[in-house]
């Protein structure tokens, strides 16, 4: 309990380097790409599409299918260390014929640096994507998010269900540009599904049956619950 | 158990910890003859016990889940054995409405969502965009950042401190934190007019310049704040209670804490040194003189040491800044984002059509995209935006720390107590605003 921690320390790895400054006089393209761009080139022939420099962010482009290779190996990797996953999202352009953009911001604390990642998905058919939560466990609710807000399934993700959005929500994903600011439905047929919603119904199924509580429910929220069916609706 | 009018002397006050670093208890003792009070087992008080587990939820209303948390936990009798959050009640969009916004009048969003850090927002809204432009800011527009950084840092820590010890029962520092908060929230309202919702930055510079004499009111608060931190530190960091509460609770190894993707007070308390302002500078930061404390033990105890230290480390930036500051002008020189003055759009219509197009048009950066992250008083705040060279982004996301800190309330009180919950929960210092934006 009062076992105490060692400290890691942040730049452990290049010990001897610079103390890092604060960018100036940023380019907007070109400038020295991150040391990892020219090792995951070589490591990576097939995976990796391109990489380019952009505002001093060196960013690599891989494909779909090989992203939790590449993942595991910008984790494990002596001379990487990307232990440190900062954020998982995506970006859909106005151009709607763009594909999707599932984004990851990694830092590697030994090494004091940053990369982007990201896999271009197709439309169609499905938004699918394997999800790096076997890797980093800060992927959990980010990628929840990014499932929540774009409609992306993580493959491999534990528990991928909607987190901001509640359980029921019928409108589909807020963050895709072919829905509208205001939401698709009108303002009255919100309502009046929110005034339809069963305010007892406070637990989801799911959490009803992880308890005994489920003993003490009545028949017919027990035959329900068994039937798979959810709270709400 | 006999009757009687018998008394229950507990002894409060401890000298502090024992040999193993936990906090010294005095056992019960009555008045009777000095005998020990023996309680009976509970299997003999309650034989009914059985092992049934118990569903409980705590909010999303209810005060000590600072903001609409809710928090399922299945409980076998007081221990943890699952928590089930839910979150998004405060859920409004902000990254759906930045896209449909210029640069600058996404500032007051940037406001909304961490709200006690809301000038910490607006700056590392600034830096996001200003990369995206290819904007280095002047010098004093830096200073004066740096001021507003860490006086937020300041805010969002005293709030904290102060609603963590309402949850853990002490109600005095309370009043002694939002007091000095109070004092800031002045200062802020003599800089940019506004307490709360500032929006204070702007592409390319500052709404505002600090007014004459607003120096002299830092200083003052520089000076006696740090009685305010002593104070506070005597009342709660040997306080037995406050020991008892949060040493060994919620803890998280350093392995734990960067693999959860903790940031900010939460990771350095479990010993990992990495701060923002040290190890990814922005704003200058290297010229400053200031530590990074980091705990050895990972528990709230240690959460709580880390922010009463940054809270010092705060006032000695704002002393090393408020000497530095340096004299000339404000605003970059750059026609893209900066307006023309007001005398001149007034006067001359080249200026006014130009005034008339960065407001109705707004500036345009170049096709491109920048993810620029800040120690935010919570952690590693990131904005990420993409533009593709019009006036609005495509893609405005923020990383919320908090978002990413509360992710890991399972794994910290699954096997703890139900009363240790609203100590952890507190010890993460979450904002829903932020969380759910």
């Amino acid at each position: 309990m009062t076992e105490k921690f060692d400290v890691v320390r942040a730049g452990s790895a290049v010990p001897d380097s610079a103390p890092p400054v604060s960018p100036r006089n940023v380019q907007h393209r070109g400038g020295e790409p991150n040391a990892t761009a020219r090792a995951i080139v070589e490591r990576f022939p097939g995976a990796v599409s391109r990489t380019e420099v952009v505002w001093g962010e060196t960013t690599i482009f891989i494909s779909p299918e090989s992203v939790l290779e590449v993942m595991q190996w910008l984790h494990d990797d002596p001379a990487q260390r990307y232990d440190f996953l900062s954020d998982v999202t995506a970006v859909e352009y106005r151009d709607l014929d763009q594909p999707i953009e599932v984004v990851w911001h990694l830092r590697s604390l030994p090494f004091r640096r940053f990369l982007r990642v990201k896999a271009q998905l197709p439309k169609r058919p499905a938004l699918e994507i394997a999800s790096v939560w076997s890797i980093w466990k800060s992927a959990d609710w980010m990628e929840r998010e990014c499932y929540d807000m774009f409609g992306i399934r993580f493959i491999g993700h534990p528990d991928l269900r909607r987190i901001l959005m509640w359980e029921q929500y019928k409108e589909g994903f807020p963050l895709r540009k072919d829905f509208p600011l205001r939401g698709r439905f009108s303002r009255s047929e919100q309502l009046r599904q929110a005034l339809a919603q069963n305010p007892e119904a406070k637990y989801s199924m799911e959490e009803l049956t992880i308890a005994d509580a489920f003993e003490d429910l009545p028949d017919d929220m027990r035959r329900r619950i068994n039937s798979g069916a959810r709270t709400g609706e | 158990m006999s009757s009687g009018n018998r008394t229950i002397e507990v002894e409060l006050f401890t000298t502090g910890l024992d040999a193993a670093g936990r906090p010294q208890r005095t056992p019960l003792v009555t008045n009777d003859g000095g005998s020990q009070l023996t309680i009976a087992a509970p299997e003999a008080m309650e034989p009914e016990l059985s092992a049934d587990h118990m569903l409980i939820n705590i909010g999303p209303q209810h005060p000590a889940t600072h903001g609409v948390l809710r928090l399922v936990l299945e409980l076998d009798g007081e221990t943890v054995v699952r928590c089930i959050p839910h979150i998004g009640y405060l859920h409004c969009g902000f990254e759906k409405i930045g896209e449909y916004r210029q640069y600058n009048q996404i500032i007051p969003w940037t406001d909304r969502e961490d709200y006690l850090n809301s000038i910490g927002n607006n700056v590392a809204f600034a830096l996001g965009a200003e990369r995206l432009f290819g904007i280095d800011v002047t010098e004093r527009c830096t200073v004066l950042r740096v001021i507003a950084s860490e006086l937020s840092r300041i805010i969002s820590h005293l709030v904290w401190l102060g609603t963590t010890c309402i949850d853990i029962g002490a109600f005095t520092p309370f009043l002694w934190a939002f007091q000095e908060r109070e004092n800031v929230y002045n200062l802020l309202e003599g800089w940019v007019g506004a307490r709360l919702t500032t929006s204070a930055t702007r592409v390319g510079g500052m709404a505002a310049d600090i007014p004459a004499g607003w120096m002299d009111g830092l200083r003052h608060f520089i000076r006696t704040f740090p009685h305010t931190i002593d104070e506070i530190d005597r009342m709660l960091t040997r306080n037995a209670i406050w020991v008892g509460r949060t040493v060994g609770i919620g803890v998280m190894t350093p392995d734990e804490a960067i693999n959860w993707g903790l940031s900010g007070p939460m990771l350095r308390a479990s010993g990992v040194a990495y701060d923002v302002r040290k190890d990814f500078p922005y704003l200058d930061y290297e010229t400053y003189d200031f530590d990074v404390p980091v705990g050895t033990n990972g528990d709230v105890y240690d959460r709580f040491l880390v922010r009463m230290e940054e809270l010092r480390q705060s006032v000695r930036i704002l002393q090393q800044a408020a000497d530095k500051l340096p004299e000339g002008p404000l605003n970059v020189d750059d026609a893209r984002v900066i307006l023309p003055p007001k005398s001149k759009a007034t006067s001359e219509m080249e200026s006014m059509i130009h005034h008339f197009k960065q407001v109705m048009e707004g500036p345009r950066p170049p096709a491109g995209e920048s993810y620029v992250a800040v120690e935010s008083p919570k952690g590693e705040k990131g904005y990420y935006m993409v533009s593709d060279g019009t006036s609005k982004p495509v893609r405005w996301r923020i990383r919320p720390p908090s978002f990413v800190n509360l992710a890991a309330i399972p794994k910290m009180v699954e096997g703890h107590l139900l009363s240790d919950v609203i100590a952890i929960n507190a010890s993460i210092d979450i904002v829903m605003g932020e969380i759910d934006r």
